[in-house]
């Protein structure tokens, strides 16, 4: 795997209401597909993607074959306290890949 | 290839090529059948995700482009009506397809520090066909809302040549 792209707001007001992006570089093989030599292109999918704020997890999502390649997500979260937004994706290899960024609430 | 070719004194192999193409048809046949088993209904699939819970229609709004040219890549978001308090809130929700190899799309977690239960995404669609958001509600409720869209370019099929 290799890079993450992450959008967070720097600074929030306490108690807003921020939007969080997040995307990463994957082929996400979904298995079905046919290589130029007719054999099977072995599937490679992220299978989870897990956001925590503060050490606590704050939203999650499970992926299938059907999720586009580089997969992308957007959600929002309530700016409760400065602190480091993380980022992980795991894919069905195990292989795991993170990113984080720090938002400063006033 | 591991057919038994019968070859006749003149070095004829027509028995083997026909015992070929018999076991290829018969396979072909076998292959379609478990592939046709293996992938749940629409209904199957939200049944899955609820445990056999009635859904309603409503309180969820699935936005989807009606017409997509490229399958491969199609914008998706979902808007769940709900306060995000810790009394009523959303739990869960799933995203299935009607006609991919696969019924499930994703699955999403969330909960009161979202603040917003509205969450974007992109999908692979192999053609046109229904997709629907199902929502799990903190309270046990199940909410839908469905989508039809046509695909021009599928994804998932096309091969590499």
């Amino acid at each position: 795997m290799t890079k993450a792209l992450v959008s967070v707001p720097k600074t929030a007001r306490r108690g807003d209401i921020i939007d969080i992006r997040a995307m990463i570089a994957h082929p996400m093989e979904t298995g079905y597909r046919m290589g130029p030599n007719g054999v099977e292109i072995p599937r490679r999918i992220i299978t989870r993607f897990v956001c925590t704020y503060g050490g606590e997890e704050v939203f999650f999502a499970e992926f299938f074959p059907a999720v586009s390649a580089n997969p992308f997500v957007s959600f929002s979260l309530i700016a409760s306290a400065s602190g480091t937004v993380g980022f992980e994706w795991t894919d069905d290899q195990g292989q795991t890949e993170s990113a984080s960024a720090e938002i400063v609430v006033t | 290839m591991t057919e038994p070719t019968t070859r006749d004194p003149l070095g004829n192999t027509a028995l083997g090529r026909r015992a070929v193409l018999a076991g290829g048809i018969g396979l072909l046949v076998l292959a379609l059948s478990v592939r046709a088993l293996a992938r749940p209904s629409l209904q199957q699939a939200v049944a899955g995700f609820t445990g056999g819970a009635p859904v309603t229609a409503g309180r969820v709004k699935l936005t989807l482009p009606p017409l997509v040219e490229n399958g491969n890549a199609v914008g998706v978001t979902i808007d769940v009506e709900s306060p995000m308090t810790a009394q009523s809130h959303v739990r869960r929700i799933a995203l299935f397809n009607e006609k991919n190899p696969q019924a499930d799309i994703a699955v999403f977690r969330l909960g009161p520090h979202n603040g917003r239960a509205r969450i974007a995404t992109r999908i692979r669609l192999a053609t046109s066909q229904t997709v629907i958001a199902v929502a799990e509600l903190s309270d046990g409720t199940y909410w839908s809302s469905e989508a039809n869209v046509i695909v021009t370019l599928a994804a998932c099929i096309e091969d590499l040549t």
